[in-house]
């Protein structure tokens, strides 16, 4: 079904005031891709490359197309930056299943990964490490760390044959430091990644079959170590070594065996992974990129849920008020029931309806504010994708209307929000939508108009939304969306 | 295991079918295997196993039991481990390969027949908390593929110890019995991860207890770990492990 019939449907279930369960909307474009890199941003556009050459860009992380360029064939490559250019790693081969497990990793430097640009050009490879076909090992997907805390760059690498291994690379070179010997970090997983976060190194492992379309029971999974070196623990203590991991991400909304994990932190307290699912059910059973926002919790990364469309309070975490209109609160039939006749039947109450209150709303514009949540249909938010209007990493531009109305939340020229009754599919009125590392979210609105700032819907009081510049260690700048 | 390249999957199964036919026969008439030739005397089963001593051992600090009877593994070909479904592995594993083959004890050197294969009984000592069956296949220059490995050991309890669970993880499918009734199977195409898979609270007998185990794999690095886990979850450390 395309994108567009989805939403005019959604458009009607929602003029019915029927809450919805909520409908997936994914990246769009050709995201086609097996073994996604990390993603990169370079001089305003995203990167990933993958299995068998080239790979995809996007120009704000919701449109994926192939153009990608990266020599060398073999699979499964990552990407870091390193200062002012880029270091591309990649396994020669793709792993042995009859014999030969002789992998060969290569390491190489481009000062930008755009094609079309005059200083795009890629050094000459050289192998880091490699296996000899009968050692316990099997040197194929590449992952690279540059520890923050000492400037010292590390790669994992491995399958299911024998062990994942670690090894040291020289951050100015990309060649294996002298000496370093590979360390045997984990088993049992392939597509692993590192990374850092708060005092503890991260070893991420895909898990499961690979490559069986929707049969591919990939998953991620994760320990951690106080030292790069090791040892992996996971949740119950259980190292890497012996098949420890906790669950990263594993299938759902119709999207089967996430694999090949990597992270790109997006702005502070935003982080998001990305890897590929196997087969996307509403996609020929495709292997396709995959984005979604990380989460942290008690000190492990999780993936968070996909967003879905639907009708939402809009619940502030500061205080916990729900976002509405400013509007006079019309009250329901009945007060106090209680020392009736407890033998009277049990009926249901009706809940307050649209039509029992909009025609005591101003038709023009109307403010916002934030206040006890009590259902009311001035408190109900239907937010489904805008078409055509683009996106960004994770998500694309979402419409924010009264349920059963085409009233929309729009950011205002002096930073504040307010609705204005019909959806124009102008910039101030399309959001985004991030989840923060504590799983709250930030919204934020496509433009301010005639300003250049980032703001993000913020609480000035307990009952009060403006704009402001979001700051993730306040509860200020977090929401929650609650379908109830 | 995994197939990167998209290109290469169609020819996978040509590729896997090759090998596996090549191994189905027996180790002599083959050149190579797994990309070493037959005459290449390095090869061993240390450093991960020695044969098995009649020295008194406990499991490891950790509770793993590393003394086992192994037999050369049975070839059975399959190109996946994708069949590996509950019912495939249960008729495997229920399907009488040998004579007294869910009742024997057998000593090292002890052979059988199974078809055309002749298969040796192996006493051994692993120092990892698993046994890698796919290192003891390579080590004996017998098939690593398309395998089907039984392993016997006894433990010898000082007392009667009730709710005990027999904690296994293997690669890929296997069965496991304790004193001639079912305990565990691990079903689907598995991986070794420890604790993986418990069975039911079982209780261990004063004196001897026979664990008897099946391992199926189709393209994959064979192996198994097991420990007892007392009823607070704990690993089961006072208890020996002997060949006989």
């Amino acid at each position: 079904m395309k994108l567009k019939t989805k939403i005019k449907i959604i458009g009607a279930i929602a003029l019915f005031s029927v809450l919805s369960t909520g409908t997936l909307v994914a990246q769009v474009g050709k995201p086609f891709i097996h073994d996604p890199s990390t993603i990169m941003e370079c001089e305003g556009k995203y990167y990933t490359f993958g299995t068998g050459g080239g790979g995809l860009i996007s120009e704000d992380g919701w449109t994926w197309n192939g153009g990608a360029v990266r020599p060398g064939g073999g699979a499964a490559p990552d990407v870091i930056k390193i200062g002012d250019r880029f270091l591309i790693v990649y396994g020669a081969t793709g792993g042995g299943l009859a014999g030969g497990h002789n992998g060969r990793i290569l390491t190489m430097w481009n000062k930008t990964l755009d094609p079309k640009s005059p200083d795009f050009k890629y050094s000459e490879p050289v192998v880091v490490t490699s296996s000899d076909g009968m050692e316990d090992n099997d040197a194929i997907d590449p992952g690279l760390l540059l520890d923050p805390t000492d400037g010292r760059l590390w790669l994992s690498y491995g399958t299911y044959f024998g062990f994942i291994r670690l090894v040291e690379l020289d951050p100015k070179t990309g060649k294996r430091v002298e000496g370093n010997k590979p360390l045997n970090i984990a088993i049992d997983c392939e597509a692993t990644d590192l990374m850092y976060q708060d005092g503890w190194c991260y070893l991420l492992g895909t898990h499961g079959t690979c490559c069986d379309g929707p049969n591919s029971t990939y998953n991620i999974v994760v320990g951690r170590s106080r030292k790069v070196t090791g040892p992996y623990l996971d949740n119950m203590g259980r190292d890497m070594l012996k098949g420890g991991g906790k669950m990263v991400l594993a299938a759902g909304d119709r999207l089967i065996g996430p694999g090949h994990f990597g992270r790109i932190i997006v702005g502070d307290g935003v982080q998001k992974m990305s890897c590929h699912y196997e087969a996307d059910l509403d996609r020929n059973g495709s292997s396709v990129l995959g984005i979604r926002s990380l989460l942290w919790k008690n000190g492990w990364p999780v993936a968070g849920d996909n967003f879905k469309e639907g009708t939402y309070e809009i619940e502030s975490e500061r205080r916990g008020y729900g976002l509405e209109l400013a509007v006079d609160f019309v009250r329901m039939p009945g007060g106090m029931r209680f020392r009736r006749n407890n033998d009277e039947p049990v009926k249901p109450v009706p809940s307050q309806e649209l039509a029992d209150v909009i025609k005591t709303w101003p038709t023009g514009n109307i403010a916002v504010r934030i206040g006890d949540y009590m259902f009311r249909p001035h408190q109900k938010w239907t937010i489904t994708a805008v078409p055509d209007a683009g996106g960004y990493l994770g998500g694309p531009y979402y419409k924010i209307v009264i349920a059963g109305t085409d009233r929309a939340l729009a950011a205002t020229a002096d930073a504040e929000v307010i609705t204005v009754p019909a959806f124009t599919g102008a910039a101030e009125q399309l959001w985004r939508i991030d989840q923060f590392t504590d799983g709250t979210y930030r919204i934020m609105p496509k433009v301010v108009p005639n300003s250049d700032e980032h703001l993000a819907l913020v609480s000035s009081g307990d009952s009060t939304p403006t704009l402001g510049k979001y700051d993730a260690n306040s509860d200020n700048s977090k929401w929650n969306f609650k379908a109830h | 295991m995994k197939i990167k390249r998209k290109a290469l999957l169609p020819a996978v199964g040509l590729v896997i079918s090759a090998a596996l036919g090549l191994q189905a026969h027996s180790a002599a008439s083959s050149a190579k295997i797994n990309g070493r030739s037959a005459s290449d005397t390095t090869i061993s089963i240390a450093p991960y196993f020695t044969p098995a001593t009649t020295k008194k051992k406990t499991p490891n600090a950790e509770g793993f039991i590393q003394r086992w009877l192994l037999l050369e593994p049975i070839s059975k070909p399959t190109r996946t481990n994708v069949i590996f479904t509950d019912s495939y592995l249960r008729t495997a594993f229920t399907t009488a390969y040998f004579p007294n083959q869910f009742t024997v004890i057998p000593k090292d050197g002890d052979k059988v027949s199974v078809g055309e294969q002749e298969l040796t009984w192996h006493a051994l000592e692993t120092p990892n908390f698993n046994v890698k069956l796919f290192r003891f296949a390579y080590g004996l220059r017998k098939p690593t593929y398309g395998v089907l490995f039984w392993a016997v050991t006894i433990v010898n309890s000082p007392r009667e110890i009730k709710n005990v669970r027999m904690a296994v993880g293997s690669n890929s499918g296997s069965m496991w019995w304790l004193n001639g009734k079912e305990a565990v199977i691990l079903s689907g195409d598995r991986r070794m991860v420890m604790d993986d898979c418990t069975s039911a609270r079982l209780t261990l007998n004063k004196g001897q207890n026979i664990i008897r185990g099946a391992v199926i794999n189709g393209p994959g690095m064979s192996d198994f770990c097991v420990r007892f886990l007392d009823e607070n979850g704990q690993p089961l450390k006072d208890i020996t492990i002997s060949c006989k």
